[in-house]
C-alpha cells in the first residue's frame, strides 16, 4: 500500500491504483482516475455504473461481478464494455474508489 | 451429541468426512458424534480424468466410482437434492422435505458449469460444434466430434474466471495439437486459444512459460477476449467488444458458478453462488459453525483437487478447535499444486500459494526432484498418471501425502532474481 496524490488529495492506493479506503473517495477523484485510464468525460451512464458499484460494495462488502452489473445496474453488458473498455468491473471499481475485486487464478 | 453435516461427496467432501470419522472414531462408533454427507447422486467422477476422454486416452468407466464406496462405513450418505441452508436455525432443508439439523456444517458442493449464462452457447450447435469437457457427457460427446474432425478451425475458449482447474483449457489445447499430429492432419487444423486474461495464464512467470509453449506448438493466442455470445450454427465466437473468432469446432470452458442452493440460502454465497469464506481459516462468513472447502468457496486459490486436499489438513484442525471451544488457526496459505499435460507424454508441474507464484525448480525434494517445476518432462507426466491411484487410495480416504505438506515449501524453487537479472529466471538448465 502506498499514498498517491489524486486530485490534490493524499490517497491510500494499492500497487494497481485501487483505493484502499473507500471513504477517501470523492467525485473529483473519480474524474481524475477516469482521465488517467482514458475515460473522459464521465457521462451519465458511467456515473450510474460507478454509483451502483460503490453502493453495492458499501452495503455488502463485495464488489459486484460483471454479470451482476449487466443484470442490475440498469446498463446492459454490451454497453458496459463500450463505457469501460476491456474490464468494466475492474475499471468501475477503480474509478468508484473501492478495493480491487477478488483476484482469482 | 454432535451432528456434523457435510454437503457434497466430491473430492473435498469425501476427504473431510473420512478425516472427521478418523478424528472422532470413538465418538462416532459410540453414536456420540454423527457424520452425514449429502449428495444428489452416487457417481464420484475422478475429474482430472475428464481431460483424457475426448482423445480416447481414458474411458468413462475408468474414472467413475460409487460415492458410497469412497466413504467410511460409519459415515452416513444421504442421496437427495439440497434445497437451502438456514444458518440462523442450524438446519439444511432437502428437496424431499427432510430437514437435517447440525452443530457443524461443511459446504463442499463444488462448482458447476453454467453454459446457459452465455447467449447462444446452448442454442443450435450445442454438442454438435460447441462442446465442454468439464462434464462426463460433454467429454464423451466431444470425443465423437474430434474423431469426425478432418481439418479446420478448432477454438479453445475460456468464458470467465474463476474456473475449475485453471490450466485444463491449456492442457486441452496442447493435447489437441499432439492428437492431430498423431493423426497426421495437424497441418489441416488451425488451433486458437481465446482467453479473458491478458496472457496465457494469471501468474506472470508461468504465463510466460505457457505462452511460449503455445507458440512452439503453433497455437494462436487471443487475449482479453470476453465472450459475449456464441453462434453455433454460423461458427462465430464473439466478444463483448465486437471481436469475432470463427470456428468449425469450439471447445469452451463455460462460466462457473456455485451449486444452485447456495444462492437460495440467505447470506451464504456471493453473486455467482460461491460461499463467502475466510481465506485463512476456511470459516464461512454466514455463521461461526459453518465452514467451506474446495471449489465451493470464494477464496482466491485455484479450484483444484490439490487445494481441497491441502485445505482439508487445515480445516480438520479448525473444526477440532471449534468444537473444543478454541480459537481457529489462520493457517491456510493458498497452496496449490498442479500437473499440466503438454502432449507427447510430457507434463509440467506447478506449485504455488497466495503469495508465491509458480516458479521453476525441482519437486518435492529440492535438488533431487524427481519432478521438475515449470518445465516439460516425462517424469511429470508419469506423476500425473500415478496420481489417479493416489487419488482413490490416499487422497479420498483422507491420508496425508508424504513429503507434500499443506503449507507450500520453497525447497527446490528458484526464486526470481532481482529485477536487473530477471530474464535468466526461465533459462533452461
Amino acid at each position: 500500500m502506498s499514498t498517491a496524490v489524486i486530485a490534490n488529495y493524499p490517497i491510500e492506493v494499492d500497487a494497481e491504483g485501487f483505493l484502499q479506503k473507500p471513504e477517501q473517495w470523492t467525485e473529483e477523484i473519480a474524474v481524475a482516475i477516469a482521465r488517467e485510464v482514458g475515460i473522459d468525460p464521465l457521462t451519465t451512464p458511467h456515473w450510474q455504473v460507478i454509483r451502483f458499484m460503490r453502493d453495492r460494495y458499501l452495503q455488502t462488502g463485495q464488489a459486484p461481478s460483471i454479470r451482476t452489473l449487466g443484470k442490475e445496474s440498469g446498463v446492459s453488458t454490451k454497453e458496459l464494455y463500450q463505457l469501460f473498455p476491456k474490464g468494466p468491473a475492474k475499471l468501475a471499481a477503480r474509478i468508484g474508489g473501492i478495493p480491487k475485486p477478488h483476484g482469482c487464478i | 451429541m454432535t451432528r456434523i453435516v457435510v454437503l457434497g461427496a466430491g473430492t473435498a467432501g469425501t476427504i473431510m468426512a473420512n478425516r472427521l470419522r478418523r478424528l472422532y472414531a470413538r465418538d462416532v462408533s459410540a453414536g456420540r458424534t454423527t457424520i452425514t454427507v449429502v449428495d444428489q447422486d452416487d457417481q464420484h467422477v475422478y475429474q482430472p480424468g475428464l481431460l483424457f476422454i475426448p482423445f480416447g486416452d481414458s474411458e468413462p468407466d475408468e474414472i467413475v466410482r460409487p460415492r458410497r464406496s469412497q466413504l467410511h462405513s460409519d459415515v452416513a450418505l444421504v442421496q437427495d437434492l439440497i434445497d437451502r441452508v438456514d444458518a440462523a436455525s442450524n438446519q439444511v432443508a432437502l428437496s424431499s422435505g427432510t430437514v437435517l439439523r447440525y452443530d457443524v456444517l461443511i459446504v463442499a458442493t463444488g462448482t458447476r458449469i453454467a453454459p446457459e449464462e452465455t447467449e447462444g452457447m446452448t442454442g443450435p450447435g450445442w454438442r454438435e460444434r460447441v462442446f465442454d469437457f468439464f462434464t462426463l457427457d460433454g467429454a464423451v460427446a466431444l470425443r465423437g466430434a474430434l474423431e469426425r474432425f478432418e481439418g479446420g478451425r478448432l477454438v479453445v475458449n475460456v468464458v470467465d474466471m474463476p474456473i475449475k482447474c485453471p490450466v485444463a483449457p491449456l492442457e486441452f489445447a496442447f493435447l489437441a495439437d499432439a492428437y492431430f499430429v498423431k493423426r497426421g492432419i495437424r497441418d489441416r487444423v488451425e488451433i486458437t486459444y481465446a482467453t479473458p486474461l491478458d496472457n496465457a495464464f494469471t501468474k506472470p512467470v508461468a504465463a510466460q512459460a505457457l505462452a511460449h509453449l503455445l507458440e512452439d506448438k503453433g497455437i494462436t493466442l487471443v487475449t482479453e477476449f470476453n465472450t459475449g455470445r456464441v453462434d453455433g450454427q454460423g461458427g462465430i465466437l464473439a466478444s463483448w467488444d465486437e471481436r469475432e473468432v470463427p470456428f468449425d469446432l469450439l471447445v469452451t470452458i463455460p462460466l462457473h458458478a456455485g451449486a444452485e442452493y447456495v444462492s437460495r440460502s440467505p447470506g451464504l454465497g456471493d453473486d455467482l453462488g460461491f460461499v463467502l469464506t475466510d481465506p485463512r481459516t476456511l470459516q464461512a462468513a454466514v455463521a461461526p459453525n459453518v465452514f467451506a472447502i474446495g471449489d465451493a468457496t470464494n477464496i482466491p486459490a485455484s479450484k483444484a483437487g490439490s487445494v481441497a486436499h491441502f485445505e482439508s489438513e487445515i480445516l480438520i484442525e479448525n473444526i477440532r478447535r471449534f468444537l473444543a471451544g478454541e480459537a481457529l488457526a489462520p493457517d491456510f496459505d493458498g497452496h496449490s499444486n498442479c500437473f499440466i499435460e503438454t502432449g507427447h507424454h510430457k507434463a509440467l508441474l506447478i506449485d504455488l500459494n497466495y503469495d508465491v507464484e509458480p516458479l521453476p525448480g525441482r519437486f518435492p525434494f529440492g535438488l533431487i526432484g524427481p519432478m521438475r517445476l515449470l518445465r516439460e518432462s516425462r517424469v511429470n507426466h508419469l506423476g500425473k498418471l500415478a496420481f489417479r491411484w493416489v487419488y482413490w487410495n490416499v487422497l479420498l480416504p483422507g491420508h496425508d501425502i508424504p513429503a507434500v505438506g499443506p503449507r507450500m515449501s520453497l525447497k527446490g524453487k528458484e526464486l526470481p532474481p532481482k529485477p536487473a537479472d530477471r530474464p535468466t529466471a526461465l533459462a533452461p538448465h
